[in-house]
């Protein structure tokens, strides 16, 4: 965020304001408000880096923030707010993407990986001990170990 | 002059890195004792060119000589002195030079508290080192000089960022690099240990101190970071989720994950191949994110295209290491096996597991983050991968492991004791379960997941301190007690309050999050406005000038039940230099919560003002973790077990008779 207000700047020369969500866009039902806030959340700013219209300050995230109302005020439900946002904008409008083949590893990799990481340490755990070591301690190891201890 | 003098400790350094390098890996391999007793000078010397060098930067922005470009583009001869200063790395040529300087001090640490590190893996460790110095001295050298001059130079300079200039941003930077370079010493304790065909226990205890002084760098310039971005940037997040945070965040998880399982290294030599795959990690991650940082290829593939000399280069230093690192792993990491055994249920699994869900977590981060990269490349297709996505993932993977967290320091070595464990913990369950409860019943908004959060921060806590008093037992009386508490190493009391700090750290995120109150208004002079206990009437603004800036001020009255609680000012500042303005939040907090105020735009031909007022419970709760954390692995680097070249004996052992751990 604080990067992309740095990079703003610096291509564009443009006025870094506060921040956002301007008084007067508020929807006077707080229920159906807090909904367009929640959407708000979910939305990128097409113009600005990795923030959201909530946080975004630009002309064209006010836009939006009034589109969302908009639309709840016509009575859509969220799901059919963000279908309408994305058939303008695409998909790349939406800050959590959507599961698709393309975003399986994504959004299950990490979920995969502990999975396997729980395989391995179960396979690790049920591997007996190696034939031929001898589980007692040397006296050399002894005196290390006494070492260690003391130390 | 004092250019030029920087300008030559600065190549000075770069030679003494290829000699420290070069002698180090020759020394080492045979084993002549000279060559590597130059490697160490050459270290410790390199150290100290670098200091010159960065002292010479620092000295040119303080005298504001602009006939350098680095600080006519950057610097002002009306800003304030400490900006000045932190001016010298607030840019990218300077903050190169800080990372060279950091990545030689640490070095320098090396060379000189090494002392008990076998003399060839020692060389092998300052050659990595000089060999990554190397690496990034050239870059500084052939890409980015911070002493260029320029002829004529202008009558006064650009200033810097009027963002940057705030005690918070001077010292993020310092203290964030030193994390990221802090890595560099296990990562190269890691090479070096795989050329030397020695991972062993003795390895682990002179990894581990390394370890935890860089990941607690990392979290206090991390939280720092995350501060500034509250205080400065003017509507009260603290993360955003954005990649440069989250090129922080990926070293510090790994570097979390290898915290732990060095210890199982050094104490059962279990997990040697994973600690010396996490040690290779974690720098790798660093490197990963200070290119990710410098090339601008995350912000902006036009930005990476705009300067591609630089981009390309850092990605080549990146992909070596990387690349050389991992392709010795996977020759030598075979190698690296171990006969210990142990149960299901044991500290070494426990802290297997803890590894994964670190490693699952970090590896969210990072597959967030580079994805719309890897998709944008591979089908040209745009997509965003924002909050929503890190908080469910991250969040998911979190869950399991802080529950887990209170279970580990009660397992025993090789066979533990759920049963026994549970003993210890029943009380801090309950407690959690019943503030788990209360808190469902009495929060009057906030979803249920804010109740299990603080639930489970209640069970962090209470774990923690149930660590410590069972390890302490009150058999024998206060008195013995109180002995056997001294007693405890500084790594029982460092685990536990880290454990701790990580629990108020997650109840400052609910209260901030969950709980948080915000009025943004047009308010008139003369107008009030309720928000959480508060009553908040706008006096009126004014103007104020400071030495580089002119700003409007507004006078916020703040009452609670008619009581005056405070006067808040927070301003809009307006920079002439850069043509820039920037909020200054005025906060009020009473520890347990914030009230957080700043000033918007007056809105055109309007008599009123937008004013940005929110309530944030438990908000200073977040940076208070952070400090937790930091203070606990402080504590566990000053364990004297762990110290490093720590030559004398305890004298009197009153605590031998104890189970240390």
């Amino acid at each position: 965020m604080r990067r992309a207000a740095l990079t703003l700047i610096a291509l564009f020369g443009l006025v870094w304001a506060a921040a956002a969500y301007e008084p007067g866009e508020a929807l006077d039902d707080p229920a159906l408000e807090a909904r367009a806030r929640a959407i708000s959340k979910e939305l990128r700013c097409l113009v600005c880096q990795n923030e959201s219209i909530d946080d975004s300050a630009a002309p064209l995230a006010r836009d939006l923030r009034l589109l969302v109302r908009e639309r709840l005020l016509a009575g859509d439900t969220d799901a059919q707010v963000l279908d309408h946002i994305v058939a303008r904008y695409g998909e790349f409008v939406l800050l959590r993407p959507p599961v698709r083949p393309e975003t399986w590893l994504l959004w299950y990799g990490p979920f995969a990986a502990v999975l396997l990481g729980l395989g391995i340490i179960v396979w690790r755990v049920r591997r007996k001990p190696a034939s031929g070591v001898n589980p007692a301690l040397s006296a050399e190891e002894e005196r290390r170990l006494r070492d260690i201890v003391n130390d | 002059m004092i250019p030029e003098l920087g300008h030559f400790a600065l190549l000075l350094a770069t030679g003494l890195a290829l000699y420290q390098a070069i002698a180090g890996y020759l020394g080492a391999a045979r084993y002549a004792p000279a060559l590597m007793d130059g490697a160490r000078n050459a270290a410790l010397a390199q150290a100290a060119a670098l200091i010159i060098s960065f002292g010479a930067l620092i000295a040119v922005y303080v005298t504001s000589d602009f006939s350098v470009v680095a600080v006519a583009a950057n610097s002002h001869s009306l800003k304030p002195l400490l900006y000045k200063v932190a001016g010298a790395w607030g840019n990218h040529e300077g903050s190169m030079l800080l990372w060279s300087l950091m990545l030689a001090l640490f070095g320098g640490l090396v060379a000189l508290f090494g002392r008990r590190v076998p003399p060839t893996l020692k060389a092998r460790v300052l050659a990595v080192q000089g060999t990554i110095g190397l690496a990034f001295l050239l870059f500084i050298a052939f890409t980015s000089n911070p002493f260029d001059r320029i002829d004529p130079p202008p009558l006064d300079g650009h200033g810097l960022n009027p963002l940057l200039q705030d005690p918070g941003l001077a010292f993020h930077p310092p203290l964030l690099y030193a994390g990221y370079v802090g890595f560099s010493v296990t990562f190269a304790f890691a090479i070096a240990g795989m050329l030397e065909g020695r991972i062993d226990a003795a390895w682990a205890r002179w990894v581990r101190p390394w370890a935890l002084a860089a990941w607690l760098l990392l979290t206090l310039g991390i939280a720092l970071g995350s501060w500034w971005a509250y205080y400065e940037l003017g509507w009260g997040g603290f993360w955003f989720w954005d990649p440069v945070e989250n090129a922080s965040l990926l070293p510090w998880l790994a570097g979390a994950a290898l915290l732990h399982s060095a210890i199982v290294c050094e104490r059962r030599e279990a997990m040697k191949a994973w600690t010396v795959f996490l040690a290779l990690l974690a720098f790798s991650l660093s490197l990963l994110g200070t290119f990710l940082v410098r090339s601008g290829v995350i912000t902006s593939v036009h930005a990476f295209a705009n300067d591609p000399e630089r981009g390309v280069f850092i990605l080549g230093i990146m992909l070596a290491a990387v690349g050389g690192s991992f392709a010795l792993f996977a020759w030598r990491g075979p190698m690296l096996r171990s006969n210990a055994i142990f149960a299901p249920v044991s500290r070494e699994t426990a802290l297997a597991i803890n590894n994964l869900l670190l490693t699952a977590a970090a590896l969210a981060v990072l597959v967030g983050t580079l994805y719309p990269l890897v998709i944008d490349a591979m089908s040209g297709e745009a997509i965003s991968v924002g909050p929503p996505y890190f908080n469910l993932v991250v969040g998911a993977l979190f869950l399991p492991l802080l529950l887990l967290v209170p279970f580990g320091p009660m397992l025993a070595w090789k066979r533990g004791d759920v049963a026994q464990a549970a003993l210890r913990l029943w009380a801090a369950g309950g407690i959690a379960l019943a503030v788990g409860v209360v808190t469902l019943a009495v929060q009057t908004k906030g979803p249920w997941l804010a109740a299990l959060g603080v639930a489970l921060a209640a069970w962090l806590i209470c774990g923690a301190i149930s660590d410590i008093v069972s390890r302490v037992r009150w058999k024998g009386g206060a008195g013995v007690a109180f002995a056997r508490l001294g007693g405890l190493p500084g790594s029982v009391w460092g685990s536990a309050l880290a454990h701790a700090g990580v629990g108020v750290t997650l109840l400052g995120i609910i209260g901030a999050t969950a709980w948080a109150d915000e009025q943004i208004k047009a308010m008139k002079p003369g107008e009030q406005v309720a928000i959480g206990p508060y009553q908040v009437t706008l006096e009126g603004v004014g103007a104020v000038t400071g030495p580089n800036y002119s700003a409007d001020q507004a006078v916020l009255k703040v009452e609670r039940g008619g009581e005056l609680v405070r006067v808040m000012r927070p301003e809009r500042r307006f920079f002439p230099a850069g043509r820039m303005t920037t909020t200054e939040t005025a906060i009020h907090t009473t520890g347990f919560a914030d009230f957080y105020t700043a000033l918007g735009e007056r809105p055109e031909g309007a008599d009123a003002w937008t004013v940005r007022l929110h309530y944030k419970p438990l908000a200073p709760f977040i940076w208070l973790g952070a400090l937790i954390m930091a203070l606990g692995g402080l504590l566990s680097l000053l364990d004297r077990r762990l110290r490093v070249g720590a030559p004398s004996r305890r004298r009197v052992a009153p605590a031998a008779a104890l189970p240390a751990e």
